[in-house]
């Protein structure tokens, strides 16, 4: 039973060597291989989360050396969902790179490689193993964001790999101050070390703390470290960016909040109140100049990318608040905007292989033309904003509500400018595609262009089914808030007795 | 302070590599000269946790982590193993990030990030 948790990350990557391997005979085993590998995948992570349902807590001691020195591997409620989540979008996001492409072998052993890697991150409950997976997961990324048809992707990878190597190495080196402050790496040894063994306020903790948090936040992309984000997103072909924007920095964050809760955990931020400000008020800022760079954007998956950043500064706010019903929000909005954004990229692609257009002024008339993708789309684009029942509604329900109760009013006000900067950047293209004429002009030329480009793939049942599938999961998720609360009831109590 | 600087000079190296790759890296045009930079910001890092493996009790210091006959006090082996990881996690990215550099080079003809720039605007 607990076997599945370590197969959750072997699986991934064996299967990324078997596809080297096989693909030396035969041409077009990537894609059978990989869907094999994900479906797999779905399955563990859905064993898992049983497991986890039943007994809380699962641990897996690596080659059989006992943590605190063996590394472990750990699955609670807090990480079973998330897994799940990344094996689920995993699968479908291939169902969408069937026809959409990149085409070849090569994709699909770094596309493993990467799905092997976000499971490692989630899973493991070790520090320095967590950098390592982090790593796996930025390498296999700067490739995949690569692999597009321009050389402007090879230059948006390139800016991604530096700018992400230097967050990871920040993380590494605050690894390094907890690993000398306590003398151990494993998470729930140094949460117990922390605290008796080094003081809270120490200066290496609290080293150690800001160069950790320093470091994912360049992998969350938050506002001033997140200039990578916006290009890698853009000029990654949309296969690629459907994956990255659901799953990437959605672990990251993922990863932020296993650290705040389950490392440094509320007494430190009870100890250290100055941690807390600062890293919710990043967050803030994070929020109002992620929704403004979005509205001021005319590229559509540029604005997509910058709503990420805005969005990821929703999560970081709830997890630093520290308190049960924000981090209950967190987690949901986590998970919901991985599918909200996933979602909506997919559609963009879809649009794009259909009409050409990539700009919010093509957009105009296209309910007309593709009723389906834009009646989803625009399904999408109000469950962001957080109209109910969706889940994005649910997730910032929970959070304003969290915010409220540890007096943290600034959130809330935030929260609310941004659902309306949100509305803004969404209502333009929603209104365009439902209440414009089709402009000759724009949206003809470049259907024209793409036309004789020849570069814009045909556009597939499956890649339509992922974003019907996108908007319909985003609205049915949201009746299950209150599930979603019960599930990871255990992990809360456990964080906040 | 000059104390300091005495018996502190392997962190203060350390952390004079980590700056100085970290100022190559925004500073510098080059994408050459930014990988460099990058693995100049790693290497710091690395030494920084191999020095803090370094053990000395009463003068003594810690033998290298094999096992020997007639050496009781040895470093702490564990950052030594964790800093062979992170060295091969740093030769991989070099390697992605020099690919990326050929195909950038082959496609523009320059390695120089304001040039670049300044083709984007062109077209």
């Amino acid at each position: 039973m607990t076997d599945a948790i370590v197969l959750a990350i072997v699986v991934p990557i064996v299967a990324a060597v078997l596809t080297l391997l096989l693909g030396l005979r035969f041409d077009n085993v990537g894609w059978p291989m990989a869907v094999l590998a994900t479906a797999t995948q779905v399955g563990l992570t859905a064993v898992i989360g049983a497991a986890v349902l039943e007994n809380g807590r699962v641990t897996y001691e690596l080659a059989g050396f006992a943590p605190p020195a063996g590394i472990e591997l750990v699955a609670d409620t807090l990480s079973a969902p998330v897994a799940l989540l990344v094996a689920v979008v995993s699968l479908a996001v291939l169902a969408y790179a069937r026809t959409s492409g990149p085409h070849g072998n090569m994709f699909y052993i770094v596309y493993l490689l990467l799905v092997g890697g976000l499971a490692g991150v989630t899973l493991t409950g070790d520090l320095f193993n967590m950098y390592v997976f982090l790593e796996i997961t930025g390498l296999a990324a700067y490739a995949l964001v690569a692999t597009g048809d321009t050389a402007k992707s090879a230059i948006a990878g390139l800016k991604y790999l530096v700018v992400g190597t230097i967050g990871a190495s920040l993380f590494l080196l605050g690894v390094g101050y907890a690993f000398l402050a306590t003398g151990t790496l494993n998470m729930a040894d140094l949460a117990q070390r922390l605290g008796d063994v080094a003081a809270y306020d120490s200066r290496l903790v609290l080293a150690s703390f800001a160069l950790i948090v320093a470091g994912l936040a360049v992998k969350v992309a938050l506002f001033p470290v997140h200039s990578w984000q916006p290009d890698a997103y853009q000029s990654s072909p949309d296969s690629v960016s459907i994956f990255i924007s659901a799953l990437v920095s959605t672990v990251a964050a993922y990863a932020l909040g296993r650290i705040l809760f389950s490392v440094f955990t509320p007494a430190f931020f009870d100890a250290v109140p100055m941690a807390r400000t600062v890293l919710v008020h990043a967050a803030a800022v994070s929020i109002l100049a992620g929704s403004t760079l979005a509205v001021l954007q005319q590229d559509v998956k540029r604005m997509l990318a910058y709503s990420s950043v805005a969005q990821f500064g929703m999560v970081v706010a709830a997890f630093a608040m520290m308190n049960e019903l924000a981090a209950v929000g967190g987690v949901i909005h986590l998970v919901g905007h991985a599918i909200m954004k996933g979602g909506l990229f997919a559609a963009a692609g879809v649009i794009a292989a259909f009409t050409g257009a990539r700009r919010i002024d093509d957009y105009a008339g296209l309910a007309g033309r593709a009723p389906v993708v834009a009646a989803s789309f625009a399904v999408l684009a109000f469950a962001m904003v957080g109209v109910p029942p969706a889940v994005g509604f649910v997730g910032k329900w929970y959070i304003a509500f969290g915010a409220i109760e540890s007096g943290t009013w600034v959130v809330a006000a935030v929260i609310l400018a941004s659902t309306l900067l949100t509305l803004a950047y969404f209502a333009r293209i929603v209104e365009r595609m439902y209440f414009r004429p089709a402009e000759r002009t724009a949206a003809g030329d470049s259907a024209v262009g793409a036309a004789t480009d020849g570069g814009e793939p045909p556009v597939s049942p499956g890649m339509v089914a992922v974003v019907v599938g996108a908007a319909v999961a985003a609205v049915v998720l949201g009746f299950f808030g209150s599930g979603i609360e019960a599930f990871l009831d255990p992990f809360l109590t456990e964080v906040f007795a | 302070m000059v104390d300091l600087l005495l018996t502190r000079y392997n962190y203060i190296a350390a952390f004079l590599l980590i700056a100085g790759g970290l100022y190559m890296v925004i500073g510098d045009r080059n994408f050459v000269k930014k990988v460099i930079g990058m693995n100049l910001f790693q290497t710091g890092i690395f030494l920084f946790f191999i020095t803090a493996a370094f053990v000395e009790v009463d003068g003594m210091t810690g033998a290298p982590p094999v096992i020997t006959d007639g050496v009781d006090l040895y470093v702490s082996p564990l950052p030594h193993v964790l800093i062979l990881t992170a060295i091969v996690v740093g030769v991989s990215l070099t390697a992605v990030a020099l690919t990326l550099i050929i195909r950038i080079y082959r496609e523009y003809g320059t390695l120089r990030e304001d040039v670049l720039r300044e083709m984007d605007t062109d077209d």
